[in-house]
C-alpha cells in the first residue's frame, strides 16, 4: 500500500502544493488501493477512474501555471451516491435508478470541482439512504474494515468504510436520523452533520426533506473541518439554506487541537443514562466524559425529557415526508419502468415498476408514511409528531442555557455482525437512538472515536446549538489529542 | 388488538402505486404492527397547546430576483427517461379503452 492513503487530506493538500508529490500520483495511489482491496470491503458502487485522473491533471497543471491551490486542491474525496453526478451514474443504492446519469451536479460536488477536489467515485448506502448497516443497498452491503464480518453502520456505510479502509482520505454522507456519525462511530472515522440548512441539498436526492443534511466525513477532526468549509454556506438554489457565513470551523478545529477546554461546560443528558446502550460503549463514553474534565471542561447535566419520544416522532416524520419524495419514481422521467406491454395503463405499470425497482425498506417506510399521513390518522401521528418535534427543540435550548455543548454515544452499540436486526426493523431503527434528536432540532453534531469495545470503535457525538457548528469541531479536536485517531487493521491488499 | 391490518396494509400499498404480492403483505403486515405498536405511544405526550414545527429553520417567502439562468435542453432532460416519442416523454395509456 502506498503510505499516500495513509495521510491526512491537509499533508496531502501539502505535499500537492509543495510539488512533493503530483495529484496524478495521490489519485493514482488511492484508485489502486481500490482496486486491491474493494472487492472485498466494497465501498463503492462506481469508481470514476477516468474523472479522477481528469481532475487531478487539471490540478497539477494549475500548479505548474503557477496558480494558488484551494486549501484541499488535489484531494480525492468519496461521494455517497445520494448526490447528483454529471454524467456519472447515480443510484441512491436503488435498482429504480440502476444506469441513470444525472444530467447535472448537485452543489456539493460543484464546490468540490471548484475547489479542485478529486472525486474517485461513489460510494455504497442504504437504498435512499433509509438503514443503519448498508444492508437494505440493492447492491448487497459494504463490509467493516474492522472486521469483514460486521456493518459498516448506514446509511453511509460505504463513505465510512472507504475511509477506514485507506481508500479515500475525505468523503462526503448525508444525515437524515444518524447516517453520517453512526457509521463514523462504527468504522472509527470521524463524521459530521453540520446544521440543518447550513449545506445544500440541491443534487441531493431527497428522503426527507425537512431532515436532511448532508456533511464531510474523514479520519481526522482536522480534515472533516476543512472539507465542511468546503461544501458548507448559503445556495440560493434550496430554499431551505440558511443565508448567513458559516462558523469558522477550521480555525475551531485548530484551537481543540491545543487540547485546552477551560471554560467550556459540556452536557451530559441524564435521560441518557446508558439503558438499552451496550456497556462497552457506556464504558468508552465515560472514560471520554473524565477525559473532557480533565482537559479543563466543566462537566455539568442537562435534562431532556422529551428525547424519549424522538424515536417515535422521526419514524412518523420521516416516512411521511419520503413517501411523499418518493413519488417522483414513476418510470416516466428517470430510472426503471416495467410491465409496459401497450397494454397495462399508466397506473399499472407505475404499480409494477415501483414494486420491481424499491426494496423491502423502502416500501414498508412509503407505507408507513402513507398510513401516517391519511385522514383520520394525522393528527394523532404526523401532526403529533411536529408538536413533539417543538419539545424537543424546547429541549435543547434549555439544554443550550446551561451547557457549551450537549454529549452522547454516538450509537447503542458497537458494529454488530451482518443479518442480526433485519428481520425485525425496529431492532435496526434503535441504531439511531441518540442521533435523531439533533435532527429533529436542525443543530449540528459531530461523532469523534472515544475509544474501543471488544476491539471495536466506539463514537461519541458532540451535539451544539443551531449555527454553532465551530463549538463541537473544538470540544472533538480536543478530545482526539488524547485518544488519537483510531487505526483499523489495515486490510493487506488481496 | 393488531394496530395495523393485512387489508389495511394491502389499501395503503394500493394508495402508494405499489403492487406488492401476498408474500410481501404477509411480512409487512406484521412487521409494521411491530413498528406502529413501538411509535404509537407518541400520543402519551400532552401536546395539545404545543404549535408545530414542520422545519428547524423558520426561513419564510424565500425570493430570488426573477433572471434567466441556463436549463436543461430538451435532449438532456427526455436522456434519463425510459421511453421518449417526439421529443417527449411516452407514458402508458391514462385512459380505459371504453
Amino acid at each position: 500500500m502506498s503510505e499516500l492513503t495513509t495521510k491526512t487530506a491537509a499533508e496531502l493538500a501539502r505535499l500537492v502544493a509543495a510539488g512533493e508529490t503530483s495529484a496524478v500520483e495521490v489519485a493514482q495511489a488511492h484508485l489502486d488501493r481500490i482496486a486491491a482491496v474493494d472487492d472485498r470491503v466494497r465501498a463503492f458502487l462506481h469508481v470514476d477512474t477516468e474523472g479522477a485522473l481528469a481532475a487531478a491533471t487539471a490540478v497539477d497543471v494549475r500548479r505548474a501555471a503557477g496558480e494558488t491551490l484551494p486549501p484541499l486542491a488535489g484531494v480525492p474525496v468519496a461521494l455517497k451516491d445520494v448526490l447528483t453526478t454529471k454524467g456519472v451514474p447515480t443510484t441512491c443504492g436503488s435498482k429504480i435508478l440502476e444506469g441513470w446519469r444525472p444530467p447535472y451536479d448537485a452543489t456539493i460536488v460543484e464546490r468540490l470541482r471548484a475547489a479542485g477536489l478529486v472525486i474517485l467515485g461513489k460510494t455504497n448506502m442504504d437504498e435512499f439512504a433509509m438503514g443503519s448497516s448498508t444492508e437494505y443497498s440493492a447492491y448487497g452491503p459494504t463490509r467493516n474494515p474492522w472486521d469483514l464480518g460486521r456493518i459498516p453502520g448506514g446509511s453511509g456505510g460505504g463513505s465510512a468504510a472507504s475511509l477506514a479502509a485507506y481508500e479515500a482520505p475525505l468523503a462526503i454522507g448525508s444525515d437524515t436520523g444518524g447516517s453520517i456519525r453512526q457509521p463514523g462511530a462504527v468504522t472509527g472515522t470521524v463524521g459530521a452533520k453540520p446544521t440543518y440548512g447550513g449545506t445544500s441539498r440541491y443534487g441531493l436526492i431527497a428522503f426527507s426533506s425537512s431532515l436532511d443534511t448532508p456533511g464531510p466525513c474523514a479520519r481526522t477532526v482536522a480534515d472533516t473541518a476543512l472539507l465542511h468549509a468546503i461544501v458548507a454556506g448559503h445556495d440560493p438554489r434550496d430554499s431551505t439554506s440558511i443565508p448567513v457565513p458559516v462558523p469558522d470551523v477550521v480555525a475551531a478545529a485548530r484551537q481543540g487541537a491545543s487540547g485546552d477546554l477551560s471554560g467550556v461546560r459540556i452536557g451530559l443528558v441524564k435521560e441518557f443514562g446508558g439503558e438499552g446502550a451496550e456497556p462497552g460503549v457506556m464504558g468508552a463514553f465515560r472514560d471520554a466524559v473524565d477525559t473532557f474534565a480533565k482537559l479543563g471542561a466543566e462537566i455539568v447535566e442537562v435534562s431532556c425529557p422529551h428525547f424519549e419520544y424522538a424515536l417515535p416522532a422521526y419514524y412518523l416524520i420521516a416516512p411521511s415526508e419520503c413517501s411523499s419524495n418518493l413519488a417522483r419514481f414513476d418510470g416516466v422521467r428517470f430510472g426503471l419502468r416495467k410491465g409496459d406491454d401497450g397494454v397495462r395503463s399508466l397506473e399499472e405499470v407505475m404499480s409494477i415498476t415501483r414494486d420491481a425497482g424499491f426494496g423491502p425498506e423502502v416500501k414498508r417506510r412509503i407505507i408507513l408514511g402513507t398510513y401516517a399521513l391519511s385522514s383520520g390518522y394525522y393528527d394523532a401521528y404526523y401532526g403529533q409528531a411536529q408538536k413533539v418535534r417543538t419539545l424537543i427543540t424546547r429541549d435543547f435550548t434549555a439544554a443550550f442555557a446551561n451547557a457549551d455543548v450537549v454529549v452522547s454515544p454516538t450509537t447503542p452499540f458497537v458494529a454488530f455482525p451482518f443479518g442480526s436486526r433485519t428481520t425485525d426493523p425496529y431492532q435496526m431503527y434503535l441504531a439511531d437512538l441518540f442521533t435523531i434528536p439533533s435532527n429533529l432540532y436542525g443543530g449540528p453534531a459531530v461523532s469523534v472515536p472515544c475509544g474501543l469495545s471488544e476491539g471495536l470503535p466506539v463514537g461519541l457525538q458532540i451535539m451544539a446549538p443551531t449555527l454553532a457548528d465551530d463549538r463541537m469541531y473544538r470540544v472533538a479536536a480536543a478530545l482526539e489529542t488524547v485518544i488519537g485517531s483510531l487505526t483499523p487493521p489495515v486490510l493487506a491488499a488481496a | 388488538m393488531s394496530a395495523i391490518s393485512r387489508a389495511e396494509v394491502a389499501h395503503l400499498a394500493r394508495l402508494a402505486r405499489l403492487d406488492v404480492t401476498d408474500e410481501e403483505l404477509d411480512m409487512f403486515s406484521g412487521q409494521l404492527d411491530v413498528i406502529l405498536s413501538s411509535i404509537a405511544r407518541i400520543s402519551e405526550v400532552a401536546a395539545a397547546d404545543i404549535p408545530p414545527t414542520s422545519h428547524s429553520v423558520p426561513l419564510e417567502n424565500v425570493f430570488r430576483d426573477d433572471v434567466v439562468v441556463p436549463g436543461l435542453s430538451r435532449q438532456e432532460a427526455l436522456a434519463g427517461a425510459p421511453d421518449t416519442a417526439e421529443d417527449r416523454f411516452r407514458v402508458p395509456r391514462i385512459l380505459d379503452e371504453e
